[in-house]
């Protein structure tokens, strides 16, 4: 008897030892998730800032060899390919959208979400290879038109997706209520759905332009690059990530500089969206969709 | 009463229904097919595209050891080796933080500490590719160089894996990047699936007097196992696809070697590399044999992973 009982209390010294060890071990390991963070963030902020100065948003790439010049051209060819992306992304997303939250249950919905489910696990390289075949080739050059539609394909499951679940979330009274007034069905959609949840909508477009922001992999197939000012829609466009890419791969120590400082922009910008949209605008129904 | 509602709620199914609901529900349906026609066409260029390397070399495409633009001979294996390697050293290092980091969410960490812990994590997936591609040039390349290869050809350096010069970039630091790059979806699937174990179950186990890491043990861990499968599926479809981090930092040498030391290739980023520049009718067509490839091997992986989580769900939901 006994002996029992010390046996037991020495095993359930051995258990809550091992609960000790394996909660510290799980908070060690889940404090090593958060290390890296901190190290790309402070070797950005180092390296970013001393070569962050006014002339990097003003003026164009340095030839080789000079100190100094700026990215102007590549923010501005970010913004447009961005600009391009979203003009089809965010209505073809909305709509797609509407019509997934309110017609759930023909067939054509049912198709286009098991659609939208397979574009959004597409790998982004497989979409520039794409739009490389379909318009790169054809057409003989790389194009801002083509890197925009590379970002749109990419940006256009997000957008419905959110819209989707943001709309479910109108409570059927409030659908039964404006029918019952005698609106048609449409102008129950727009007006009272949609335009219910409009700030919802809304951040739902800027968190998926922010994770289009920093994509490098289809812009490098489709919009290329180059070092002077973005010219027309079907022309080779720069853009801050592939910029990025090319400086960071490159043998030369002021290019590596203005890497560092496109990488602080880039990633700032990026933040920013994240926190404002986070903080300001609805909170809720985004920490579902983000995590 | 049940009947007049739906049929108004149904209303554009009636005979006196008005033209513009009709009018605005073909939009609808003809926008959502235009979306769909896009990723059938995607389907058939990838597919279209690589016909001439099918009919030229066949399946062996996949199965060639050789690939040399210049010579007009492609094969596809190292490639698909170097993807495999990279995935497999990213999944065994992200997958306990991952699992670690999801269970200190949900059940360690109190609620002011695991909400901005949260956001971490998130943050870590708002980092673009090309930005992690950068840091791992001038940091992670230099630190695996001078410290961890050194460490292992010391003391493993008989075995094969850890041969070769420290050049520091390479397999094993694009591996480590993509680590990072899928630690915030396996931890995030994994939180889900955790939080979706019903708190009775976890309470039952405790009130049998086990420890909390007995409770995790059998409550969560166990039974949520097919979920935390799912999240390391989908976690293996991002670091597969993922491109600019590691074309930046496996070196792009189109060889298999058995070093995880030294310099590779994976399917994405030979096609982020040599598109650009594929000049020749079959060059552009191997690259596309490998997207289309790299295009079903994730599709699959990440339906397989939806697949589990929705029995997953189901399952606790009863």
């Amino acid at each position: 008897m006994k002996l029992k009982k010390s046996l037991h209390t020495h095993n359930l010294k051995k258990r809550r030892l091992k609960n000790k060890l394996m909660t510290a071990l799980i908070g060690i390991c889940s404090f090593c998730a958060v290390i890296p963070l901190a190290m790309v963030l402070y070797h950005i902020v180092i390296n970013g800032i001393s070569s962050l100065n006014f002339s990097f948003f003003t003026q164009l790439p340095a030839p080789l060899g000079e100190v100094g010049g700026g990215m102007a051209n590549c923010i501005v060819g970010s913004l447009g390919l961005i600009l391009i992306a979203s003009l089809i992304a965010i209505p073809f997303g909305i709509c797609s959208g509407l019509y997934l939250s309110e017609y759930k249950n023909e067939v054509i919905s049912k198709s286009l979400r098991w659609t939208l489910d397979l574009l959004m696990s597409i790998p982004s390289i497989v979409i520039g290879l794409y739009v490389y075949t379909v318009v790169v080739v054809p057409l003989h050059t790389f194009s801002a038109l083509a890197g925009g539609l590379a970002l749109s394909l990419l940006m256009l499951p997000i957008v419905a997706k959110t819209t989707e679940e943001v709309l479910k979330l109108t409570q059927t009274h409030v659908r039964e209520a404006a029918l019952a007034l005698g609106l048609s069905r449409w102008r129950v959609i727009l007006f009272v759905v949609l335009r219910g949840k409009r700030s919802a909508v809304v951040t739902g477009v800027i968190l998926a332009l922010a994770r289009i922001a920093g994509e490098t992999a289809p812009l490098l197939v489709t919009a290329f690059g180059n070092r002077s000012w973005p010219q027309s829609l079907l022309q080779p466009t720069p853009s801050l990530p592939v910029q990025i890419y090319s400086y960071a791969i490159s043998p030369y120590d002021n290019w590596h500089k203005q890497a560092w400082a496109g990488a602080l922009t880039l990633v700032s910008l990026i933040f920013i969206i994240n926190l404002v949209t986070r903080f300001i605008f609805s909170k809720d129904s985004y920490e579902k969709n983000n995590l | 009463m049940k009947v007049v509602l739906k049929s108004i709620l149904n209303s554009y199914n009636e005979s006196d229904v008005r033209f513009s609901d009709i009018a605005f529900v073909i939009f609808l349906r003809l926008s959502s097919l235009a979306v769909i026609s896009i990723f059938i066409s995607l389907i058939y260029y990838l597919w279209s595209g690589s016909l001439p390397i099918l009919n030229r070399f066949g399946w062996h495409f996949f199965f060639e050891q050789e690939w040399d633009p210049n010579a007009d001979h492609y094969g596809a294996l190292p490639f698909i080796y170097g993807t495999v390697l990279t995935s497999a050293i990213a999944l065994v290092l992200a997958t306990p933080i991952s699992i670690s980091a999801a269970l200190f969410l949900t059940e360690l960490a109190p609620r002011k500490i695991a909400k901005p812990f949260g956001f971490l994590i998130e943050m870590l997936a708002a980092i673009p590719s090309v930005v992690y591609g950068l840091w791992g040039i001038f940091f992670l390349a230099p630190f695996v160089r001078d410290h961890i290869q050194p460490f292992f050809s010391k003391y493993f350096g008989f075995l094969p894996f850890f041969k070769g010069p420290p050049f520091g970039i390479g397999i094993f630091t694009a591996g480590l990047i993509l680590s990072v790059m899928i630690i915030p979806t396996i931890t995030s699937v994994c939180r889900e699936v955790f939080l979706s174990i019903p708190t009775s179950l976890k309470e039952g186990v405790l009130a049998l007097g086990t420890t909390r890491w007995e409770m995790i043990k059998t409550a969560i861990l166990e039974a949520g196992f097919s979920g935390i499968l799912a999240a390391i599926a989908l976690g293996l479809g991002r670091a597969m696809g993922e491109t600019m981090a590691v074309t930046m930092l496996i070196g792009n040498r189109p060889d298999i070697t058995f070093s995880i030391f030294s310099p590779g290739s994976t399917m994405a980023s030979i096609i982020a590399n040599e598109s650009p520049e594929a000049t020749s009718t079959l060059h552009l067509s191997a690259l596309s044999a490998i997207g289309l490839a790299l295009f079903f091997v994730s599709l699959s992986v990440s339906a397989i992973s939806r697949m589990i989580t929705k029995m997953t769900k189901s399952k606790f939901s009863k």
